[in-house]
């Protein structure tokens, strides 16, 4: 089970996104998105996340995974299929091999609802007649 | 305040990236990594031990590298042949990432070594969402395991380059259905190449060493069908962008409480 890799992934990844994002002090949610044939159990990777984010600042937070489902097409015949599980990746209609998939091999953070304090007070560049 | 933000990030885009700084740097050197994927038990080191030993017969510079949960078995096995070998021990993980490999080759991979063989830990699932920086992903499967393993390991047959069925000496004694397997692996990954190998008896004997080769010599490798994912299309696809309303998460499967309302 590499479940707790990726929710390890997730959580670092997220880290780092609030630290250059600045002044986040709580993660509430992520989006995820987990393909068909991306190799990874949500309801693992659920359980797993609560656990990495233990002593974090996603402490709490939610995962939403949303699932995308395998897609792929045939070029010629102009098709679009959806591939199932175990996937078929040659096309219904003509049985050639799919040129590549549509979608299916996801696994990306969408995104991510936090808080943060006031807007940080930027550093004006000067202009250059201020030179 | 509570703020929505995107982010569109590939989970594994750190192991990724390091897999693609490794892949660039190893080859710069001269070295082409080949990763060996299967279940425990498939016969990934005795296929492996026959190849290292006909590197050494034919003078080649090959290093192995072999990941277990514990043992060093494995390791001893592939010493026997002489070349350079290393045993990794993962203490309970069940696959290899990008960063732990480059730690081990860091002071042990020799300077002239042509191919890496990189033995993973014996599992089908986990190992397969990992690329280690090889040129080579070969995956295994002994006649013993059933016909249909490629469609129940769909991930890890359809991302490999290659396809080694292995102890085929006993391939009539368990029935064996070659043409079922084939289709099998068709399905899941068309057009990749599939050997017939018998550590015991010899057949397909250095096929996976020159397939090695091949790619380290820049021949072209099989390019699977599930690697390829249209990137146009991804970023169009309506579950990437959710649009403005980020709430609406209704045609998802959302987990348990999905997300409240009072984010703004």
């Amino acid at each position: 089970m590499h479940e707790m890799s990726i929710a390890v992934a997730v959580v670092g990844q997220v880290e780092e996104a609030a630290e250059r994002a600045g002044g986040v002090t709580a993660v509430r949610s992520v989006r995820l998105q987990v393909g068909e044939l991306a190799g990874v159990v949500p309801d693992a990777l659920s359980f797993c996340f609560e656990l990495a984010c233990a002593g974090t600042l996603l402490e709490g937070a939610e995962l939403v995974t949303e699932a995308v489902p395998g897609r792929a097409r045939c070029a010629p015949c102009a098709d679009e299929w959806a591939v199932g599980m175990p996937p078929r990746l040659c096309c219904p209609r003509c049985g050639t091999a799919t040129d590549a998939l549509v979608s299916g091999r996801e696994l990306q953070i969408a995104g991510v609802h936090w808080e943060d304090g006031p807007p940080h007070e930027h550093t004006r560049e000067p202009i250059l007649e201020e030179r | 305040m509570c703020r929505a933000v995107d982010l569109h990030q590939a989970v594994l885009a750190k192991n990724d990236a390091t897999a693609h700084t490794l892949r660039a740097g190893l080859t710069a050197r001269g070295t082409t990594v080949i990763n060996l994927l299967s279940s425990p038990g498939s016969g990934k080191t005795a296929l492996l031990e026959r190849e290292l030993l006909l590197a050494r017969e034919r003078a080649l510079p090959v290093a192995a590298l072999t990941a277990d949960l514990a043992t060093e078995n494995d390791a001893v096995r592939l010493a026997r042949s002489g070349v350079p070998v290393k045993q990794v021990l993962t203490d309970g993980l069940c696959h290899l990432e990008a960063a732990m490999l480059h730690r081990h080759l860091e002071g042990w991979l020799p300077d002239d070594t042509r191919l890496l063989f990189v033995e993973n830990v014996g599992n089908l699932v986990c190992p397969a969402s990992y690329d280690l920086g090889e040129s080579l992903r070969v995956v295994l499967a002994s006649v013993t395991e059933g016909e249909d393993k490629p469609l129940k390991y769909p991930t890890a047959f359809g991302l490999a380059h290659l396809v080694v069925v292995t102890k085929t000496d006993i391939a009539d004694a368990v029935e064996f259905d070659e043409a079922a397997f084939r289709a099998n692996v068709e399905q899941v990954n068309p057009g990749v190449e599939v050997l017939l190998t018998s550590a015991r008896r010899g057949q397909g004997a250095g096929a996976l060493l020159d397939r090695a080769l091949a790619a380290a010599d820049g021949a072209p490798v099989h390019a699977p069908v599930m690697s390829r994912q249209d990137a146009a299309r991804e970023h169009t696809h309506p579950h990437v962008h959710a649009g403005p309303d980020h709430h609406d998460h209704a045609d998802h499967h959302a987990g348990p409480g999905a997300m409240t309302q009072t984010c703004s």
